[in-house]
């Protein structure tokens, strides 16, 4: 992030011309892009933890299960959350995945390291096992259906209205959370990720920070399960099982964590290889794996990290070229 | 710097521009009847999905895609085994390839994910897998549109039930997968069983997955008279080896695809007198099914499943409903008028649907055997027919309206009485 006010400009041209773009393409691609921004925030969300505080978490998309059995349970059971009360649930299924994160974080942060990872994946599977064999609750395998997109003056059964709403809420997440790792907090994050006994010593109270951030991070999980509840209208244990978790894990990594916009970046590749490229060839795995190889050897940053790596590579043109480049350098 | 941040503008809008621009094939011509199937071609049940497209595929192959002159057009989608995103694959074909007709779906979840889109888009859904019972019983009522061809989980487990009671077997232990097919199946089972004298004393739910069945093989009853198993998936190769390994020698009994050619082929001898039923069996010995069989085997190179058999006459019923329409897509609610009114003789033999829009159909109960059929020159597995229970529908002998006050067959329903 050496030109913070580009960057941010950069992402606002972007968004805005996803926001302009996206409804006039066919009604196909605006579900795919619902649904890359609806579980991009969940991504985020992960990579609050990952990037900035230094917290590996194998067990996230329990908070997308609660927020999205929350939504299901409600609307299918209860007929709430499917006119102005839809509200009333994003509220529930944030204060849900922040509660549940309250719980597991009081559990998993007593460990670093592997030891954490494999604490929040235990955690994660146990929210699966949850769905998976409370039938009475959750349908067991067979999964909630929901009966319908909420409507409210809005009706969000249409693909574009559904479109913006999810793309609100996408931006609003964003602005938060970046507003958030921008923060003294989310610099005292940083540090904790960087050398936490020197952050101990200076005083902070490491653990209450790092427990902090796990529950907004749940918070954010949670709002991403409502969205994606109704993305497709069901519900079932595929949502909350390890490989959900290793998905956004994995999407963190790919765009590059530690900058928020690579998780983005990182889930629009991943769904649209798998959702949309599947449509058109039978390869799409190679291809898929295939990103993942390169820039695991090439990109170790993630795609996030092109640009570095171009400027970089220019510097390095330049420099050959006989030109004093300590300026750029310095930055 | 401006230029800089110039250049590096135009970049992302162009990718996304190239992403999201791509638009997928114009609109159904007038002449063209497209059928979007959705399948698992990737993931654990890519063999599943594979027996499915090729049953589909080689009935249009023999109609050279020409169902009563008008052009048939396939188009494939992938659900990755995931209920969501069958949901996604499903509204492409609607919104973007126009399909009339959506075919497929394998696990009970992309059943209950793909009905009710057919309900919300109007537009026909044939499961041609998909056994979830309620589907085509306590909830039919949500999904207009639907329409199954293949059957109920608990179909062939209520004759089952009937002969294992007639073979004398009096107390019997059950280990079924955990989950809805699991219950399902089981329920069948135990229902027919018990109203028939027989106990079941015992109910084990490995999880749907499971390879090491260790854990389970040594809490299976002795005083069993013999042990009832509903596999799915590599499940149904590891449980039988590792029960006869342990050195079990009463009969297995096994729900539907537990022996289905699906995983036949890759079975080992000790599979050998193991009995199961089904409403199909390749071993089946009619003029229709023995073709079937050898045109099948002489294009994949495998003995076709039920899963095979299901799309091959999904296929089937579909071309003899345009054909007695004349050639032309009478839209939705006629197609499906017509559909239930159909009968067909497939390789599975004769067809009908009922009132809940489900199979009426043989029932085969099938008993592994090494042999030669249909004069392949090898012995080699079979599930050789022994007993047909003719047109059975989904109620069995209950009557639809007694069956379908009862609940919806679970872990808990039919309750065990006589476990301990």
């Amino acid at each position: 992030m050496t030109r913070p006010r580009s960057s941010v400009l950069l992402v606002v041209a972007v968004l805005a011309a996803v926001a302009l773009i996206v409804p006039h393409t066919t009604s196909f691609a605006i579900l795919i892009v619902t649904r890359v921004l609806a579980f991009s925030i969940l991504v985020m969300s992960l990579d609050l933890l990952l990037g900035f505080t230094g917290l590996a978490s194998l067990g996230q998309a329990a908070y997308l299960g609660v927020g999205a059995y929350l939504t299901a349970i409600l609307a299918a059971r209860y007929q709430i959350g499917l006119g102005y009360d839809f509200w009333l649930v994003i509220a529930l299924g944030v204060i849900g995945g922040a509660a549940l994160a309250a719980v597991f974080g009081l559990l998993a942060l007593r460990a670093t390291g592997v030891y954490f990872l494999m604490i929040t994946l235990a955690l994660g599977q146990c929210v699966w096992g949850l769905a998976y064999r409370w039938n009475s609750l959750t349908g067991g395998d067979n999964g909630i259906n929901l009966p319908h997109r909420p409507k409210f003056g809005i009706d969000l059964a249409d693909p574009v209205v559904f479109f913006y709403v999810v793309f609100g809420f996408f931006a609003l997440s964003l602005l938060i959370m970046y507003t958030l790792v921008r923060s003294p907090f989310g610099r005292s994050l940083t540090g904790i990720r960087e050398r936490e006994l020197r952050m101990k010593i200076l005083g902070y109270n490491t653990w209450l920070h790092k427990y902090l951030a796990f529950v907004i991070a749940g918070a954010f999980g949670g709002l991403s399960g409502v969205l994606w509840a109704h993305t497709a209208g069901i519900v079932s244990p595929d949502n909350v099982v390890l490989t959900t978790s290793v998905d956004a894990l994995l999407m963190a990594v790919l765009g590059g964590s530690g900058t928020l916009v690579g998780g983005v970046i990182g889930a629009g590749v991943v769904l649209f290889i798998r959702e949309y490229l599947s449509t058109l060839v039978h390869w799409w795995q190679y291809v898929l794996g295939g990103v993942y190889v390169l820039v695991i050897l090439y990109l170790p940053g993630g795609l996030m990290s092109i640009p570095e790596r171009v400027r970089q590579w220019r510097a390095a043109q330049s420099g050959a070229s006989g030109a004093s480049n300590f300026a750029t350098m310095g930055r | 710097m401006t230029g800089n941040l110039v250049r590096r503008l135009w970049l992302p809008p162009l990718a996304a521009g190239l992403l999201l621009g791509v638009q997928v094939a114009p609109a159904a011509a007038q002449q063209e009847l497209h059928i979007g199937i959705i399948a698992p071609v990737t993931g654990i049940f890519a063999q599943v999905g594979a027996d499915m497209l090729n049953g589909f595929k080689m009935y249009l192959e023999q109609t050279n895609s020409n169902f009563a002159g008008i052009k048939v057009v396939p188009i494939i989608e992938d659900s990755q085994g995931k209920p969501d995103l069958a949901v996604t694959k499903a509204k492409k074909l609607i919104l973007e390839d126009h399909v009339q007709i959506i075919v497929g779906g394998v696990l009970a979840t992309e059943g209950y994910a793909l009905a009710p889109v057919s309900t919300a888009e109007k537009t026909v859904y044939i499961s041609s897998v998909t056994a979830a019972d309620d589907l085509t019983q306590r909830q039919l009522g949500n999904y207009p549109y639907f329409v199954r061809t293949s059957w109920t989980s608990s179909q062939p487990n209520h004759p089952l039930g009937q002969w294992a009671c007639d073979q004398g077997y009096k107390k019997v232990a059950a280990i079924a997968a955990d989950y809805a097919f699991g219950y399902e199946s089981l329920g069948g089972f135990q229902k027919a069983f018990e109203d028939c004298g027989g106990k079941i004393i015992q109910k084990i739910w490995p999880p749907i997955g499971t390879k090491d069945f260790g854990p389970y093989i040594p809490t299976i009853k002795s005083d069993a008279d013999a042990v009832y198993s509903l596999m799915v998936g590599p499940m149904t190769l590891q449980f039988p080896k590792q029960l006869r390994q342990s050195g079990y020698t009463k009969p297995i009994i096994g729900g539907s695809v537990s022996y289905d050619e699906a995983s036949l082929p890759f079975m080992g001898d000790e599979v050998i007198g193991d009995v199961s039923a089904e409403q199909y069996s390749a071993a089946l010995q009619t003029p229709a099914n023995q073709t079937f069989v050898k045109n099948y085997r002489a294009k994949y190179g495998k003995v076709p499943s039920y899963f095979s058999e299901s799309n091959y006459t999904t296929a089937l019923m579909i071309d003899d409903v345009m054909k007695e329409i004349g050639g032309k897509w009478p839209g939705s609610e006629a197609f499906i008028a017509k559909l239930l009114a159909l009968k067909v003789d497939a390789p599975r033999g004769p067809v009908s649907l009922d009132d809940m829009r489900n199979p009426i159909q043989n029932i085969y109960i099938k008993k592994v055997e090494k042999t030669k059929l249909f004069g392949y020159d090898k012995p080699e597995l079979w599930d050789v027919v022994v007993k047909t229970y003719p047109n059975v529908s989904q109620f069995w002998t209950y009557g639809k309206d007694a069956f379908l006050k009862q609940p919806v067959y679970s872990r808990d329903f039919p309750p065990c009485k006589y476990c301990e």
